[in-house]
């Protein structure tokens, strides 16, 4: 049976922060203490490292089945192994969408067969995320997801979200919401304000994203249904998901590391590595999002990594297709954009979105009797972010330089990244 | 200068010599032969990827007059709707021989992209919503040829600003150029955010007409759909329209603009229209000399008179 000791590093455990060695044999963490003898085993080098529960990433675009050339689940699982993460919760956006059962357990075997990262794929809410009938989620619950969106639009009729969630809400899976009115975002290219104003672009305003989350957060307070917003914008989504918390809702939220780390500044030179949904908002927003994730109030973050090809994305801001990666810079530029120490960073990337999405594998802190998915993290790797391992390279930190990167990554036991270099 | 996309690039200085330069072609343009040799042996290429007649013709009128050779490349006739990409396009373009790219492109910052993609000069035809800026300096030139100066003259532009690249190009260069610039136009025909842009706003074409000495109308895009951003055209009329009644409220020697193509009734009525105070060929005009004048500029030619 395989046996490694990962030496030197702060470990996260449910007692605290503590120096100490930690020791994994097969699938299962042993032993955590001061100097554990090495022997045989691999040593994993951790000194001025983190050591945490395996990175979870609950939003993420694999493109597989059906958009292939610009990521697919081998080229994804990659990235998201070299980004310290150990499952990753796919949308269901692919073509076909992830309607029914057999596509789930698709997705979800290719993950397997890659063997990298356990990808959950979530479920859509309707048929074909045409916000009409609705999924067959039944046959998505046998398969193993947990997690349901059409993201990419919002579940736009609140009578479906209705039935969606008293019907989950029985079962036990969670709505994620891509919040977005329609009428308010038509158009629109990046946030309303002076950036689009002085372009000449259409905005989509920060009402696009807050009716739609005031309209919901009513409809979780009318079915009790555990409801999730993706990619927080705004502060005054934030003001809305503070107060549904206030009063008890089961409500949970995430943000991505490009809305904490650029505002609507970055798209004054109309480069379309700065373009998604929801675009980058107002400086006032980015604090509020930084503060928010600090204090909880955000509970995850989500990269919405969403690859696109160099051929798409080298257009014209307006042609550009909406998206970019973040798997493999999430560590360095949340640990860029907000001082987090290791328990938060690992509450807020492994522990807190292994819960919303119901992974019972995954997002725990580390102990004996375990299960060895770990994440070591390097809180002062200085790097410039550059060749990617996924197969598009559509980030907005391209060029950039990042402090914080994942040194080794255990899956179950297996290294899945070594000194920053992915085990296949 | 390498290109020329966007007023914001430019300072004061460079406008005027631009301004100065375009007084130069204004007089070569009414000789009797208008025409030089400056610009022998260079390919000047209009790549406009949106319709447009008049700044088509005036830019191949300018090269022409340059002694330029001139390429025009339309969309509906290219391998666009075969699906080629922008960037392959003005790659080709600049492969056959082109010294220079014009281009016009619905996209905002496309003259930009087309500029990382070609190695040549590139001047920016119209963008979007975005700049317009040989629109801009044909109207400052107009102005100043006909005041003498631009600096504290008051410049009231009225209209669809919101999606109008004329009115972006023109706030910049009048305001850089030392106009008092105010915005008319009913909220919905505004940008959402116009705080720190050196202009005043008024909801009310009456209540500056008195003080105005150019009103720049611009034109209701009325493929938009009107009904959307106002109630109907006769209401737009009612409050936005350069009616007889408010031509003859203007001061006595106010002018009256529009970068065409007009809409007669709507936003000019007929007899304005005709008025010897609305410059509107003189813009024309004007348009032939700046672009001259901007050609002449990026592809660093030489008057050897």
């Amino acid at each position: 049976m395989n046996e490694i000791v990962l030496t030197g590093g702060l470990v996260v455990t449910p007692g605290g922060v503590v120096q100490a060695d930690v020791r994994v044999v097969g699938e299962t963490i042993v032993g955590i203490g001061r100097k554990i003898a090495a022997g045989t085993a691999d040593v994993l080098d951790c000194s001025g490292c983190w050591i945490g529960p395996g990175l979870v990433d609950p939003h993420v675009h694999l493109r597989e089945p059906g958009q292939e050339w610009k990521e697919d689940i081998a080229s994804g699982s990659m990235a998201a192994a070299a980004g310290g993460f150990t499952a990753v919760v796919a949308m269901p956006n692919t073509e076909p969408a992830i309607d029914s059962g057999h596509i789930a357990r698709f997705v979800a075997d290719r993950g397997r067969a890659v063997g990298l990262v356990d990808v959950f794929p979530a479920g859509c809410v309707t048929a074909g995320r045409a916000g009409e009938r609705l999924a067959h989620l039944d046959e998505l619950w046998a398969a193993g997801v947990r997690v349901f969106s059409d993201d990419g639009p919002a579940v736009f009729d609140g009578g479906v979200l209705r039935r969606a969630m008293e019907y989950l809400g029985d079962l036990g899976g969670v709505v994620a919401q891509h919040a977005e009115d329609l009428g308010l975002s038509a158009g629109g290219h990046l946030h309303e304000g002076e950036v689009s104003s002085a372009l000449g672009l259409q905005g989509i305003p920060a009402a696009a994203e807050e009716v739609i989350v005031a309209r919901d957060l009513a409809i979780v307070e009318l079915t009790g249904a555990a409801y999730h917003v993706q990619h927080v914008s705004t502060e005054g989504t934030v003001e809305l998901v503070r107060q549904a918390k206030a009063d008890g809702l089961p409500v949970t939220a995430e943000v991505t590391p490009h809305h904490l780390s650029f505002d609507h500044r970055a798209v004054l030179g109309t480069d379309s590595a700065f373009k998604m949904y929801p675009p980058l908002r107002s400086p006032e927003d980015v604090q509020a999002l930084r503060r928010a994730l600090a204090d909880g109030i955000i509970d995850c973050v989500g990269t919405d990594h969403a690859p696109h090809a160099a051929h798409e994305k080298d257009v014209p801001f307006e042609e550009a297709p909406k998206g970019v990666i973040g798997l493999e810079t999430a560590v360095g530029a949340v640990l860029g954009a907000v001082g987090l120490g290791p328990e938060q960073l690992f509450d807020r990337m492994s522990v807190a979105p292994a819960r919303i999405a119901r992974l019972e594998d995954h997002g725990g802190l580390l102990e004996e009797g375990a299960s060895a998915s770990v994440t070591v993290i390097d809180p002062g790797a200085e790097y410039v972010a550059e060749d990617f391992l996924s197969r598009s390279a559509n980030s907005p930190f391209r060029g950039r330089s990042l402090t914080g990167a994942a040194r080794h990554v255990l899956l179950r036991g297996r290294i899945t990244l070594r000194d920053g270099k992915v085990e296949a | 200068m390498r290109h020329f996309i966007d007023i914001a690039d430019l300072e004061r200085h460079d406008l005027e010599s631009l301004l100065d330069e375009a007084d130069g072609f204004v007089e070569i343009l009414e000789r009797p032969i208008p025409k030089v040799p400056a610009l022998r042996g260079k390919t000047v290429t209009t790549a406009f990827f949106e319709p447009s007649t008049r700044t088509r013709l005036s830019f191949e009128r300018a090269a022409k007059a340059l002694s330029a050779d001139t390429m025009s490349f339309a969309p509906g006739t290219s391998s666009l709707s075969k699906g080629e990409s922008l960037k392959d396009t003005v790659q080709t373009l600049e492969a056959m021989g082109s010294n220079l790219l014009v281009v016009r492109h619905r996209a905002v910052g496309a003259a930009r992209r087309v500029a990382d993609w070609t190695s040549i000069p590139v001047v920016n035809g119209g963008d979007g919503a975005h700049q317009h800026p040989t629109q801009a300096l044909l109207d400052a030139l107009t102005i100043r040829r006909h005041f003498g100066k631009v600096e504290g003259l008051h410049v009231a532009i009225v209209g669809d600003i919101r999606h109008s690249r004329v009115a972006r190009s023109n706030i910049l260069a009048f305001s850089a150029l030392g106009a008092r610039v105010t915005l008319v136009a009913p909220r919905t025909l505004l940008p959402v955010v116009t705080d720190g842009w050196p202009v005043a706003v008024s909801p009310s074409l009456d209540e500056v007409l008195g003080e105005v000495d150019v009103v720049y109308l611009l034109r209701v895009q009325m493929e938009r759909g009107g009904a959307t951003v106002f109630p109907s055209l006769p209401e737009y009329v009612g409050r936005f329209g350069m009616t007889r009644r408010r031509f003859a409220l203007l001061k006595p020697e106010a002018i009256v603009m529009h970068p065409g193509p007009m809409n007669r009734g709507v936003e000019i009525a007929d007899e304005v229209a005709d008025d010897p105070r609305t410059l509107v060929l003189e813009q024309v005009a004007m348009g032939v000399a700046v672009r001259m004048a901007v050609l002449f500029r990026l592809l660093g030619g030489e008057l050897d008179e």
